[in-house]
């Protein structure tokens, strides 16, 4: 094992799979000599040459159509968004193309694609650059999402994504890049659809995706330390597919849940998660479902109001203890 | 720099008889056969068939949705599929039923598709709008206007990637050059030196609005706008199969060998309207230009009278011929009157790659929702 950055592990698993697999190629705004906006591409171009290691203008709908495109002929294309909040400028290609190309052929084609970026708020950047819209491309039939929130995690998924021959957007965060964490030395893959039970508790169930789950972590400590409530937090990392089956497990042993995502809340994907919840699990519900989301606003910018915008610790706590 | 090769053409002459006979000597023309010859005029009036004998399935309540007719643009779709080779690709937007036909799918499934039916060529998944086949290297069949273009551009970048010799024919209406996907995948294409060739199919109307009331263009005309992506461009009169011919064999000679873009601006009309629900097609066009279209440049009677002033055909010959179109496009309806509807298990299936292959699927957990 050893320990890398969130980054270095995205990187890492590109690596692999550039080795591994010559269709692969990485197309983005500034990933290649300007050794990516956020570093994640950082030393690719050197390794892997121009030809694999692609600078694009600033056209997501051209160069991910491009991509789209590319890839019904067997490349796979592994296309990065300087920020998801990109994404709708390329929507149509995103959506229309990208998910609906092989039903409308009766399953003559596939699109093999991925599309990454860091899909997240809390930086002071604003409404138009903070978006975490998932919970769109999770709405999609045809579409795959993932949300890794560990170093562990985002390269056994990216792995996955590349893999996979289905269009898979990932969502990763900026605010995650610099975390480290443990990854093994060897090769490994998570696939798609498998939560991790990131800490086993009995009390309460806190079902979380992406930068939430570490919220949740932190909340997790003090309700044991300070409340004696021992908490479960089961971190989703695949929303689409999703792994329900851990999500019901957990609330039946818990018998409450308590969902947070950095997403606004209508609609959001805890909106899925506590249907389902009440469907399969009502009867070992003892309370009902909580769900602790962005404030319904468009991302301030004031870095005080955006610090209580997002989902923190103090208030999932306070969630949980109305319900425990 | 940019080349640009200005038909002398740009607005329709008439008489158009000389203009073929004069055409059909230019070299990607001159050393056809006759049977290649005939068979120009068989496809186009298969096209043609196809689309009349649709168009009346569709008043007799068999097809549901929309309707893209090509009737009048047949020259533009067999004579550029006549020059493709191995490694050529194709794609195009809605009116994609020539298209579709001139790469060598059959009638029945096209049929089909329009009537929802599991033989159809999506199994009954698409519909008029999204025909595809991959084995003849036509990649569809799209609904959005300019949602192909990137794709094209696409096609073009995974042939030059994979290191083959090819080019990919974007095909788009003059209603599309305004899109701003269209704008980026130009750009994209010129600047990576992608082999693809955009096909303006001008029939001079983006649904009911005349190109003068929706685009700005150079004098040259809307292919002109190439100029702005330092890209080849070039107008094609769409009347003469043979200029088709010519005009888009140098652009995908220039893509196959120097992987050089061009935008081609290929001058046509249609009789029908912009679809089927079009109910003012006579009244943002005038009865006089349809007639005009119909009696001096239809690129379908041109060539008839083509083939029988170079004694090619008879008149019994082109009749037969007619005949079979019909009878073929007949029978293409009756198939699809007594294939089956779609079981309802299919609309769960051709969702994701890996749900139609369990053997070789990697992922686990939910993917589908409903109770």
């Amino acid at each position: 094992m050893s320990e890398i950055s969130y980054r270095q592990a995205l990187k890492d698993a590109m690596i692999e799979e550039l080795e591994q697999d010559e269709n692969v190629v990485i197309i983005g705004e500034e990933v290649a000599q300007y050794n990516g906006a956020y570093k994640v591409t950082e030393g690719l171009l050197a390794q892997f040459g121009p030809k694999r290691i692609v600078d694009a203008p600033i056209s997501e709908a051209g160069f991910i159509g491009m991509g789209i495109g590319a890839s019904m002929l067997g490349i796979r294309p592994v296309m990065e968004l300087m920020f998801w909040s990109f994404a709708y400028v390329a929507w149509d290609q995103i959506i229309n193309n990208a998910a609906s190309v092989r039903y409308m052929s009766g399953g003559k084609i596939n699109v093999p694609i991925v599309i990454r970026g860091p899909a997240n708020g809390g930086t002071g950047v604003g409404a138009t650059h903070s978006h975490t819209p998932e919970n769109f491309i999770a709405n999609t039939p045809g579409l795959k999402v993932v949300c890794p929130t560990t170093p562990y995690d985002a390269k056994g998924l990216l792995k996955a994504a590349i893999r996979d021959n289905d269009p898979v957007y990932v969502m990763e965060s900026t605010i995650l890049y610099n975390n480290v964490g443990e990854v093994p030395e060897e090769e490994y893959v998570i696939p798609l659809g498998k939560a991790d039970v990131k800490r086993e508790g009995t009390d309460v169930s806190l079902i979380a995706h992406g930068p939430s789950v570490l919220v949740c972590l932190e909340a997790a400590e003090i309700l044991e330390s300070e409340h004696g409530i021992d908490a479960e937090v089961v971190d989703l990392r695949s929303i689409r597919p999703l792994d329900e089956q851990t999500i019901v497990d957990s609330v039946k042993k818990t018998s409450r849940a308590v969902l947070v995502e950095e997403n606004k809340p209508f609609c959001g994907v805890d909106a899925q998660i506590a249907y389902l919840i009440q469907n399969q699990a009502f009867d070992y519900l003892d309370a009902p479902v909580q769900r602790v989301s962005a404030i319904d606003a468009p991302a301030v910018y004031s870095p005080p109001l955006e610090k209580i915008q997002l989902p923190k610790s103090d208030v999932v706590i306070k969630k949980i203890l109305e319900i425990c | 720099m940019t080349k640009s090769s200005v038909s002398e053409n740009t607005k329709r002459q008439k008489p158009a008889k000389a203009i073929l006979a004069k055409d059909a000597k230019s070299p990607a023309n001159a050393n056809l056969s006759s049977d290649e010859l005939i068979d120009f005029y068989s496809e186009m009036i298969r096209i043609r068939r196809f689309e009349e004998r649709s168009l009346r399935a569709y008043q007799q309540g068999r097809i549901a949705g929309f309707l893209h007719l090509y009737i009048g643009q047949e020259s533009i779709a067999v004579g550029c599929i006549s020059l493709m080779e191995e490694n050529d690709h194709v794609i195009t937007a809605y009116r994609d039923h020539g298209h579709a036909l001139a790469v060598g799918m059959s009638m029945n499934e096209c049929m089909a598709e329009l009537f929802g039916k599991s033989t159809g060529c999506s199994k009954g998944k698409g519909g008029s709008m999204h025909y595809f086949d991959p084995s003849k290297n036509y990649w569809g069949g799209h609904g959005i206007v300019a949602g192909q273009t990137p794709l094209g551009a696409g096609l073009a970048y995974g042939l030059k990637y994979q290191n083959k010799k090819g080019c990919a024919l974007c095909f788009l209406g003059d209603g599309a050059i305004n899109q701003g996907a269209f704008h980026e995948s130009l750009n994209i294409a010129s600047l990576w030196n992608l082999p693809v060739v955009y096909i303006i199919e001008n029939n001079g109307y983006s649904m009911g609005t005349s190109q003068e009331r929706s685009s700005m263009h150079p004098d040259l005309g809307l292919a002109a706008r190439a100029e702005g992506y330092s890209m080849n461009w070039g107008h094609i009169n769409g009347e003469s199969i043979f200029d088709v011919r010519e005009g888009v064999k140098n652009a995908m000679d220039l893509a196959r060998e120097e992987s050089k873009p061009s935008l081609l601006e290929i001058h046509t009309y249609r009789y029908q309207g912009h679809s089927i629900a079009d109910a003012n097609h006579k009244k943002y066009r005038t009865k006089e230009e349809i007639d005009d279209y119909r009696k001096n440049h239809d690129p379908l009677l041109l060539y008839r009278d083509y083939l029988v002033d170079a004694e090619l055909l008879t008149e019994k010959g082109l009749k037969e011929i007619d005949q079979a179109a019909k009878t073929e496009a007949e029978e293409s309806a009756k198939f699809a009157d007594e294939s089956p509807f779609p079981p309802e298990s299919d609309i769960l299936k051709d969702v994701y790659w890996e749900e139609d292959n369990p053997d070789q699927k990697l992922s686990e957990g939910r993917i589908f929702f409903n109770d």
